[in-house]
């Protein structure tokens, strides 16, 4: 079996268990949505665009007390190694699904009876871990349009790799570690929106594994909090 | 002077605690107020408030809305008034009661493409907007260029007791009509429409910035000395 990691605990690209990849966000890159955010979370590059509250189609999907949330996960043909077919996989069906569940709680729904809220997520460059760069991307993207929210949703995983719990795995940890638990949150009001498991953990190694996931996850909190700051008050100078 | 707090907050972020009477773009749970929206949080006595810097257009009664006529029936025009639900202006409201489809036209009043100023008669979470064109100041435009802004700046564009607009007009000597939904309609010559539409251009952009008419006032004021 490969070896994830060497003598001294740290990871095939030099992280420490415990360590997120280099994150960098950007809010309001598309003119064209209601709302956009762009991010690289280590070699993942997502691209998130938010339009509406719009009518609603087709017309008996309408709810007349909510919202209706239509969310739209992609790989780009470029996204992956060998090309990707840009047709929407099992996989991408699924994500799409739980990327809108994982938003939902956000959102304050019934503040936009009669209408739907598109989301639409789309991955540029894929390494691993893509499904929380888009919950991510998608939720800054929400709060760009200005669609009422309860709070942020803010996504990042933790796995096991070589038999130890590690944070945020990449494509190489994901396909040979033994483990990956995607999980996102809601921050301020303490709530997990997310939470998928592939691979086996121990009892005891699941709840460490939830526990270093939140603390990714609220880490990326910050960063969307200073990336909306840095478009909305130049900074977060009052 | 009531005590004023201000500060910048995002989605989710506690904005105060304990009792407020009066509120606005918050979530509470039990005795805590987050913020639904990017913008700016202000707590005054006993209202706490956050004033959204982006967002959509969503109707109340009574706003005065700039729209464009987009379809008709044998009885109401479709209006589009930037937002997610699109206004109903009922032809008995522009005919009269006896308006009947056999011997009146609607399209004799308004056709499709027509700009309306309209104010907005009744909005409920199950029906879509419904309009009137009856009132001063209200129906057809026939000129002046339209300008379109973020709806949440529409307040800073009217300023305290319509001080911002009244600067903009006195500099440009042009009319302004601002809808609640973005829409602005500036009337005028040429010279003072180019500058009223640089002055929307900077409290678009700079609309959570204090002193903001003082800003307006020196741009201006600095177009007008350039041009002369």
């Amino acid at each position: 079996m490969s070896k994830l990691l060497n003598s001294k605990n740290r990871r095939l690209d030099g992280r420490k268990l415990d360590e997120l990849r280099p994150i960098k966000m950007e809010v309001g890159v598309i003119d064209n949505a209601n709302g956009s955010a762009y991010i690289e979370f280590g070699r993942n590059k997502v691209m998130a665009a938010v339009y509406g509250p719009k009518d609603v189609h087709p017309k008996h999907m309408m709810k007349t007390e909510s919202a209706i949330l239509k969310c739209r996960y992609h790989m780009t043909p470029f996204s992956t190694g060998t090309r990707k077919n840009p047709a929407p996989s099992r996989r991408e069906t699924e994500i799409s699904k739980i990327i809108s569940e994982a938003l939902e709680p956000a959102i304050v729904m019934t503040d936009y009876p009669r209408t739907a809220i598109h989301v639409y997520v789309e991955i540029l460059q894929s390494d691993g871990g893509s499904r929380c760069a888009g919950v991510t991307a998608a939720s800054l993207a929400l709060a760009d349009a200005g669609i009422n929210m309860r709070d942020l949703t803010s996504g990042c995983a933790a796995g096991k790799i070589d038999g130890k719990v590690a944070l945020d795995l990449d494509e190489v940890e994901d396909m040979e570690g033994d483990a990956d638990l995607p999980m996102a949150i809601l921050p301020n009001l303490e709530k997990v929106t997310l939470l998928q498991l592939d691979g086996d953990f121990s009892h005891k190694e699941f709840i460490e594994a939830l526990k270093l996931a939140k603390k990714g996850c609220l880490k990326v909190y910050e960063m969307q909090r200073n990336a909306l700051n840095d478009k909305y008050f130049g900074n977060g100078k009052a | 002077m009531p005590e004023v707090k201000r500060k910048y907050v995002t989605p989710g972020e506690l904005v105060g605690k304990g009792k407020y009477n009066r509120t606005s773009n918050v979530y509470q749970i039990e005795d805590k107020f987050y913020s639904t929206r990017v913008g700016m949080a202000e707590v005054i006595n006993d209202s706490l408030r956050v004033i959204p810097l982006t967002g959509p257009y969503i109707p109340r009664e009574d706003d005065l809305v700039v729209g464009k006529i987009i379809d008709h029936s044998a009885f109401a025009w479709e209006v589009d008034i930037n937002s997610c639900f699109s206004g109903f202006l009922l032809a008995q409201s522009v005919f009269g009661r006896d308006y009947s489809p056999a011997r009146d036209s609607l399209t004799k009043k308004f056709a499709i493409g027509d700009l309306v100023t309209a104010k907005i008669l009744a909005f409920d979470r199950t029906r879509d907007p419904l309009l009137s064109v009856s009132g001063p100041g209200l129906g057809r435009i026939n000129q002046g260029e339209i300008v379109s802004i973020s709806p949440t700046k529409v307040p800073r564009v009217i300023g305290k007791k319509g001080a911002m607009i009244k600067t903009i007009e006195n500099y440009s000597k042009c009319r302004l009509t601002v809808g609640q939904n973005g829409l602005v309609i500036i009337s005028g010559n040429p010279e003072g429409i180019i500058l009223a539409k640089s002055a929307l251009d900077l409290i678009n952009h700079e609309a959570h910035t204090a002193d903001l008419t003082q800003k307006v006032q020196d741009l201006l004021s600095r177009l007008n000395n350039g041009e002369k």
